[in-house]
């Protein structure tokens, strides 16, 4: 296997993670109700666990004794390769919400199939996480009914965030060289035949909230090779401040 | 105007076949929104396997004023109580 490809696999799973958890924390104290406030920051507890235990491995994997902590703080911008759709701003309750449902849905499949990976450690980690998604994606797509059979104003909202959504999904089924070699060894899993699951839940899923599927075809990427959005810098400073300003600091 | 919607009361069960028991309450719109908060406040570390939410408003509930009919009669009855039965060693959860 050619140096690095697993490393790079695992970080991209992992960075985006732990970007989801970034983004989601913003909503901690600002909840539209309590119950809600203490749903969403459970999810990102969630993931911010799948992140810690994805980068751990990778940083094992690396071979160059670098833990979680170096590798979730003191990189770059350009040496992360987490999708695009998770550095998106949170913008009003029912982005966040349409934003998380089509991750959720994307990765429970992704997890499931990737509890029968060859490679061990990784498929420990997708086992647990599974569960946790099953959840995640119950509990934001019975939001998804709710604003698109609720108001007008709430399906006007839900219909916009997946209008402006909709061109950052085709990037999660995008394969490379480190795809097909890990494919090949049955560590990682075909990302078409996830697609067409994913398309199904999906359609399901916005057709039962009344909303309409976006009809664009031009899709965003770029996260493979390390080029994000112009908001992953500005996350990674609030993110990697403390660690980078104080490099000795123990908790 | 009220933008909680109703009160819902919070049972939990250890394991299963033992009792539920009250953990606390929380505000809801439906009984799915109430489950998934239920599991997200009164879940989080290992509480128990099951849960239950009721209505607030489909409790009945025995008042202050009942103590004297309802409780009294029973307590100074020591015949009534089952307490003459020594329960062998080893015996759990009769």
């Amino acid at each position: 296997m050619k140096q690095g490809t697993l490393f790079k696999y695992l970080l991209r799973l992992g960075d985006t993670a732990l970007i989801n958890t970034q983004r989601l924390s913003e909503w901690t104290g600002h909840g539209p109700f309590l119950e809600e406030d203490l749903a969403l920051t459970n999810i990102a507890l969630d993931n911010l666990g799948r992140a810690n235990a994805l980068l751990n491995y990778a940083g094992t994997v690396e071979g160059k004794g670098r833990t979680e902590d170096d590798l979730a703080f003191h990189r770059d911008e350009r040496d992360f390769y987490n999708i695009l759709l998770v550095e998106l701003p949170n913008g009003d309750y029912a982005n966040t919400l349409t934003k998380q449902f089509l991750l959720s849905a994307y990765e429970e499949i992704l997890y499931r199939k990737l509890s029968t990976s060859a490679d061990p450690v990784l498929a420990g980690i997708a086992k647990k996480s599974v569960k946790e998604l099953t959840y995640h994606v119950r509990h934001t797509s019975s939001w998804l009914k709710r604003f698109g059979n609720g108001t007008d104003e709430s399906r006007a909202k839900a219909q916009t965030s997946l209008n402006e959504l909709w061109r950052y999904t085709g990037e999660l089924f995008e394969q490379n060289d480190v795809d097909a070699e890990l494919i090949q060894k049955n560590i990682a899993t075909e990302l078409h035949t996830i697609k067409s699951e994913w398309e199904k839940v999906v359609l399901e899923a916005i057709t039962e909230c009344g909303l309409e599927v976006p009809s664009n075809a031009f899709m965003q990427r770029g996260s493979r090779e390390g080029k994000h959005t112009e908001h992953l810098g500005f996350m990674l400073a609030e993110m990697q401040f403390l660690p980078r300003a104080y490099p000795d600091a123990k908790w | 105007m009220d933008t909680q919607g109703s009160l819902w009361e919070v049972f939990v069960q250890k394991k299963t076949g033992q009792p539920f028991v009250h953990c606390g309450s929380l505000h809801a719109f439906d009984k799915e929104m109430a489950l998934q908060n239920a599991r997200d406040l009164y879940a989080r570390r290992g509480e128990g396997n099951a849960l239950w939410v009721v209505l607030a408003s489909e409790i009945v509930a025995s008042t202050p004023e009942d103590i004297g009919a309802f409780f009294d009669p029973s307590n100074d009855k020591v015949y009534r109580h089952p307490t003459f039965y020594e329960v062998p060693d080893g015996i759990k959860h009769i």
